[in-house]
């Protein structure tokens, strides 16, 4: 494998055909997820929001292949997942980095496990990521020297360093300010927009979901379910001020009221 | 002034004013020389034994039960660690094996050691071994079970699995614990190496301990306090050069203060 098709563009479609997920705790069984169906095109961004405990990252898990469905089938470009791959990445909310590693050797650490690359190409690639989230400077930065969006920005480029296919994130700039934030959806964007990564991007923050998606997925709990699909067809890229972004996540905020409201009166 | 020179500069000067006084003291009080040698005939002691060689070959004995002794432990203690980690089973009873014995000063196995190995340099080891291996296995078994789960599901993400998590990802990951079971299990192993050696005749060799207790039984004071200093200063050594740099650069790296 050359350098050159190693950081191809590559993209695919995710399938979730009638998942159902449940976990036994000391409170008995939790339906998290009941029968979910969900189709994310090639190079789509969506998001998926609801209220805390909906099932959001328990279908991101299902996904990344570090759980197993119940019932149905989940698969990408018709291949059903049966584990872990390096075609799906998962970012994480705290960053996981590894504080053991520098900037550079975390966004190796993925690469070092893909077969069929020389080191100096993996260096390359690894260089290649590290400009693309602007942190070239500090490849031989220690973790704990970095701040929380420089942290998340190193994360992003160890996700995208293995070239997956999809990029699977949950809740990922939860712990940010908002500054830091706004300033991350922005290039987000802008990556996703170069790299052409199919992304599903948890959050319960339904103006980042408006900012970010092609579509927004909402969730409701209890069991988890898909309550309703919006299409954003706003322009890019899009500022998380836009006055038009922000009547039209109102507007599902007020569906996500409703919806909860109705739960609660059952 | 360089901070470099002020941190080595001002211990020196600490103990050359102590040494000053001592040997003023002793001269002006005339001890007699069996309580209190002057530091110089401590230093003329130290001086002749390395120059017949009594000295550095009880240097090499105690240090060569040391570092096997250790080694073995280290080699044993960090995996069975992890064993327990792993295993419920592994840690109901090895890992409740070394919460017990662990408790046990290192000290107490010699007269066991005497009676399984006679007076050997097998017993030695044992007892080093036996000093290192509980501490080992306890800090192990804690570091790998206190690993935050999110690291090992970025590792398998990311492909990681089997032995390559184990290496790069647990093993490094629960180091700042292992290491604290290396200094424990170090301290544990030294103190009752030193203790063992005084209280038996090893056959095969004679070791620190041995000097310092043949020094008492002729009354050779300059004889107790230099292999004393000795000790300490090994003890200082091995800190210097073999934990602090280890500690400093982990810190350095994970950002612990
Ligand atoms: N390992 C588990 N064992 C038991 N219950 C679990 C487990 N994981 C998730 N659950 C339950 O499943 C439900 C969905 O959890 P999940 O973490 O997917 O929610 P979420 O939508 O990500 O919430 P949040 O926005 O707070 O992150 C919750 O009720 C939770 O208690
Ligand atoms: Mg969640």
């Amino acid at each position: 494998m050359s350098l050159h098709t190693e950081l191809q563009n590559v993209t695919a479609k995710l399938v979730v055909e009638g998942v159902c997920k449940s976990f036994n705790s000391a409170n008995g069984r939790v339906d998290a997820l009941q029968d979910i169906n969900l189709r994310v095109n090639e190079g789509e961004f969506v998001c998926l929001v609801g209220p805390s405990g909906c099932g959001k990252s328990t279908l991101l898990n299902l996904v990344a292949g570090l759980d197993k469905p119940d019932k149905g089938i989940i698969s990408v470009d018709e291949a059903p997942v049966s584990g872990p791959g390096r075609d799906r990445m998962v970012m994480f909310q705290e960053h996981a980095l590894f504080p053991w590693l520098n900037v550079f050797d975390n966004v190796m650490f993925g690469l070092k496990l893909k077969p069929n690359l020389t080191d100096s190409e993996r260096r390359e690639v690894a260089k290649f990521y590290l400009n693309l989230v602007g942190l070239d400077k500090f490849a031989k930065s220690s973790i704990h020297e970095l701040s929380g969006g420089m942290r998340q920005r190193v994360a992003l480029a160890r996700s995208l360093a293995p070239n997956p296919r999809i990029l699977l994130m949950d809740e990922t700039f939860g712990a940010l300010d908002a500054l830091t934030r706004e300033q991350l959806y922005g290039e987000l964007q802008q990556i996703w927009q170069k790299r052409k990564k199919t992304i599903l991007f948890v959050t319960h923050n339904i103006r980042e979901a408006v900012c970010l998606g092609d579509r927004v997925v909402l969730f409701s709990p209890h069991p988890g379910k898909i309550v309703q699909i919006f299409d954003i067809d706003l322009p890019r890229l899009r500022d998380i001020n836009d006055p038009a972004l922000t009547a039209l996540s109102s507007e599902i905020t007020a569906t996500l009221k409703h919806q909860i409201g109705a739960n609660v009166a059952e | 002034m360089n901070e470099k020179i002020k941190k080595w500069l001002y211990p020196t000067i600490a103990a050359i004013i102590f040494i000053g006084i001592w040997e003023a003291a002793v001269r002006s009080f005339n001890f007699f020389e069996f309580i209190l040698p002057p530091p110089s005939d401590v230093a003329m002691y130290i001086w002749n034994a390395t120059l017949d060689g009594s000295l550095p070959s009880a240097i090499c004995v105690t240090l060569k039960r040391l570092l096997i002794g250790y080694a073995i432990g280290l080699v044993i203690g960090i995996p069975v660690g992890m064993m327990c980690s792993r295993f419920t089973i592994v840690k109901d009873t090895v890992g409740i094996l070394a919460l017990g014995l662990q408790a046990l000063p290192s000290v107490c196995w010699v007269p066991l050691a005497i009676m399984w190995f006679g007076q050997e340099e097998s017993a030695m080891l044992f007892v080093v071994v036996m000093g290192t291996v509980w501490s080992l296995i306890l800090a192990t078994e804690h570091g790998v079970s206190n690993i935050p789960p999110i690291y090992l599901r970025a590792a398998r993400t990311m492909g990681s699995k089997g032995l390559h998590t184990w290496i790069h990802v647990i093993a490094p990951a629960a180091f700042p614990s292992i290491l604290g079971g290396m200094k424990q299990g170090w301290a544990f192993a030294w103190r009752s190496l030193m203790a063992a050696e005084i209280y038996v005749t090893i056959l095969t060799g004679f070791g620190l301990g041995q000097l310092l207790h043949y020094g008492r039984e002729l009354m050779e004071m300059n004889q107790v306090i230099g292999v004393m200093c000795v000790v300490i200063a090994i003890g200082l050594i091995v800190d210097k050069v073999l934990f602090s740099p280890l500690e400093s650069s982990l810190r350095r790296r994970w950002g612990i203060d």
